[in-house]
């Protein structure tokens, strides 16, 4: 089945082009790697799809799950199985991690006709989900992001990710800031959230993510569009060899 | 407008106006004016020269312009300063209240009906110029606690009003302080006796109805050593064109060891979008720590009135007293709002607490302004203070005026401030996780404010909630 399905999508901030025709098709299940140098819009996309509202979809369609994306409100996308992992995930002050996800947990589940979780059915919830994962609880009561650290940041992104269970998850340099360690346990929590029906977009500037996510197919973004496609070892051919082999051809032209 | 100040720019709720027949004294203030209120109120003599003294001073005072407020001039002759609405002359109990007037304060959630009672909550409830009715005073008389309208303390209980009345605020205090005491016509009177802890919540709601007049309160709470009791205090007014004028005065007495919580849900007319009309609320609110360890919390949650000028304090005179104040001030549309608090550190070891949120939205302008003051003798004072201001939107204002004047060398004082805006950044966040915008304005104020929410008494933290229109969930308990 077919999960994501871009065609030709181009999209601006502020009266500049960034996509300028981004194709690309998710299955269910899949996890595809979106890589490419600074400002080659690998962000841009991941906000698109989120649906953040400073960007507009000048041309192009996005269907996901079959449905119309672009015509949904951002909070629909989300409710709908859309995840997004901030690169810059923001603060919120005065309200536990824990209170924030119990908000979303059941603005999904009123969504999808569930009745909602109280506080402890929602700690049984919670306490699962992290054993599932294999992390402790030690960042659910404090203010949403309020005073963490880069890598805390980063592993309530994708804490978050694992109490929501999206269907579409789209990391966005989830490796930024994140030593050697950090990375590892994020990239194993997301490991073990692959699943059949969950389908992963990974962007990242770096190859290094993908040694512990290893992607089924990755893509090469520049200047707005996708230029290379290839399996796994793309990655590896793009650490050694850098982007510049790789240009849009209205560059090489 | 964004969706942001949308979320936030609710209309106003409490604006109908109550068809009931009303006296009403004709406009103009003058000595004649105020023997007619004094009699009107049955008090004795000594109250009515106290008034006229009052009076005499408010004359030779001018009104003043230091507050970070604009308004036009307001015309003291124009205002009536007395409005009843017609009812028996003496009302035996709450049957013979007007059903009107019942019916007034069950819409504003303040059901006082015997049958309807808040469970609690001891209510005093105050229409226009006079208490219409005070609720479980039997109840409570069993505890020794007095809790009536003042009008009836000046009558009842002339010693304990004689003793206290303007010990905390002077007649002279300040302009509109010696305006209330020439002219008040109602409010409370709550005195706690020795060791009792007041098996209730007291609670005052006032209403003004009629138009062109002026309300003019006046509340005198007395803890006697080792007591304790909570007060809260409500208010409303219906839309009208006009800017009507409300300077309360608010006086606090705590003796050895007794301590004194008191809240303020103030919800004034506000005006309208384009800043016609409103509630002018000069009010000028102290408490007197007098007694050793005795303890005085002000908190208060200020979304109405077009202007606010509002200062509670303590003086802080017994050693070992502590003064706290915790502030939630809203200034949406063209609302202004020059807020803020004084402590006043007398005794050794005296300890003061300040927390200040001033939200912004609209045109709205927001100023703290607080004054802490450390005298000669209160060694070992200390005091901490935290002013954040929130901004949403980008047409308001927000400002901070923090005073200190420190006279002991052995004084620790600590201060934080910080300007916040709520950014779509953060909502679109909210959002996505799946939370409308509605709920994500409501979680990152309720967040905010979530250090002074958690001050108020369950019954107001819930009418806080439908004030700001914003969830209270995970803030309180």
């Amino acid at each position: 089945m077919t999960m994501l399905e871009i065609q030709d999508l181009h999209a601006s901030v502020e009266g500049n082009e960034i996509l300028r025709g981004v194709s690309l098709s998710v299955r269910a299940g899949e996890v595809h790697a979106i890589m490419g140098p600074n400002g080659s819009g690998k962000s841009t996309l991941a906000q698109v799809l989120a649906g953040h509202p400073a960007y507009q979809v000048t041309k192009g369609t996005v269907r996901y799950e079959g449905k119309d994306l672009l015509d949904m409100d951002p909070e629909e996308r989300a409710r709908e199985g859309l995840f997004l992992a901030f690169q810059y995930p923001v603060a919120i002050r005065g309200i536990t991690n824990s209170y924030f996800l119990r908000s979303a947990v059941n603005a999904i589940r009123k969504h999808q006709g569930l009745p909602e979780l109280d506080p402890l059915d929602f700690l049984q919830v919670l306490e699962d989900k992290l054993k599932a994962i294999g992390w402790d609880d030690s960042l659910m009561n404090r203010a949403v992001n309020e005073g963490f650290s880069g890598g805390e940041k980063k592993r309530n992104e994708i804490l978050q990710l694992a109490v929501l269970e999206p269907r579409l998850a789209v990391l966005d340099e989830t490796d930024s800031g994140l030593d050697i360690d950090a990375l590892k346990t994020v990239a194993e929590a997301v490991n073990k959230l692959r699943s059949p029906e969950r389908s992963f977009v990974v962007v990242t500037h770096y190859q290094r993510l993908l040694n512990y996510i290893v992607p089924d197919r990755v893509h090469v973004l520049t200047q707005g569009r996708i230029v290379k496609s290839g399996g796994k070892e793309l990655a590896l051919e793009l650490e050694a060899r850098g982007y510049d082999w790789v240009k849009p051809e209205a560059a090489v032209a | 407008m964004t969706s942001i100040e949308a979320q936030v720019l609710q209309p106003y709720k409490y604006g109908f106006v109550t068809d009931i027949e009303s006296e009403t004294v004709p406009p103009g203030l003058n000595e004649d004016v105020i023997r007619l209120i004094s009699s009107k109120k049955g008090e004795p003599e000594w109250m009515l020269e106290w008034r006229l003294k009052a009076y005499r001073h408010w004359t030779q005072m001018t009104e003043p312009t230091w507050a970070n407020v604009k308004y036009g001039p307001i015309d003291y002759q124009a205002i009536s300063y007395y409005a009843a609405p017609k009812q028996r002359p003496k009302v035996e109990s709450l049957d013979q209240v007007d059903p009107k007037l019942l019916e007034t304060f069950e819409k504003l959630g303040i059901p006082i009906a015997e049958q309807k009672r808040l469970a609690g909550v001891a209510v005093d409830a105050v229409f226009d110029s006079v208490s219409v009715a005070t609720t479980f005073r039997a109840e409570l008389a069993k505890h020794g606690v007095i809790f009536c309208p003042i009008s009836e303390a000046i009558r009842e209980h002339p010693d304990l009003v004689r003793e206290y009345l303007g010990t905390v605020v002077p007649t002279n205090d300040n302009f509109f302080a010696a305006l209330n005491s020439a002219v008040f016509t109602d409010g409370s009177f709550a005195y706690i006796p020795k060791g009792v802890r007041c098996p209730l919540e007291l609670s005052t709601y006032f209403r003004i109805n009629a138009s062109s007049t002026g309300q003019f309160e006046r509340t005198l709470i007395i803890a006697e050593e080792g007591s304790y009791v909570s007060y809260l205090e409500g208010c409303s007014a219906p839309t009208r064109d006009e800017n009507q004028l409300h300077a309360a005065v608010v006086e606090l007495v705590a003796l050895d060891h007794a301590q004194i919580k008191y809240s303020t849900i103030q919800n004034w007319y506000p005006g309208d979008e384009e800043g016609k009309g409103g509630i002018f609320n000069f009010v000028t609110k102290r408490g007197a720590c007098r007694g050793k360890n005795s303890k005085i919390s002000w908190t208060q949650v200020e979304t109405g009135s077009a202007i606010t000028w509002k200062y509670p304090g303590c003086i802080l005179q017994g050693d070992g007293s502590i003064g706290e104040f915790y502030s939630v001030a809203v200034t949406n549309h063209r609302q202004q709002a020059d807020t803020g608090t004084k402590m006043i550190h007398i005794g050794k070891n005296t300890k003061s607490t300040i927390v200040s949120k001033g939200i912004s939205a609209g045109h709205g302008q927001n100023t703290y302004r607080g004054l802490v003051k450390i005298m000669k003798g209160a060694t070992g004072a200390r005091n901490y203070s935290q002013c954040d201001s929130m901004l949403i939107g980008d047409q308001c204002g927000a400002h901070t005026f923090p005073y200190i004047d420190v006279r002991n060398s052995t004084a620790i004082m600590e201060h934080e401030a910080s300007t916040s805006k709520i950014g779509e950044d953060q909502i679109f966040y909210c959002k996505q996780r799946g939370l409308s915008a509605e709920d994500a304005v409501s979680m990152i104020v309720n967040g905010f404010c979530k250090e002074v929410f958690k001050e108020l008494p369950m019954e107001f933290a819930v009418e806080a909630q439908n004030l700001l229109g914003i969830s209270l969930e995970g803030s309180v308990g």
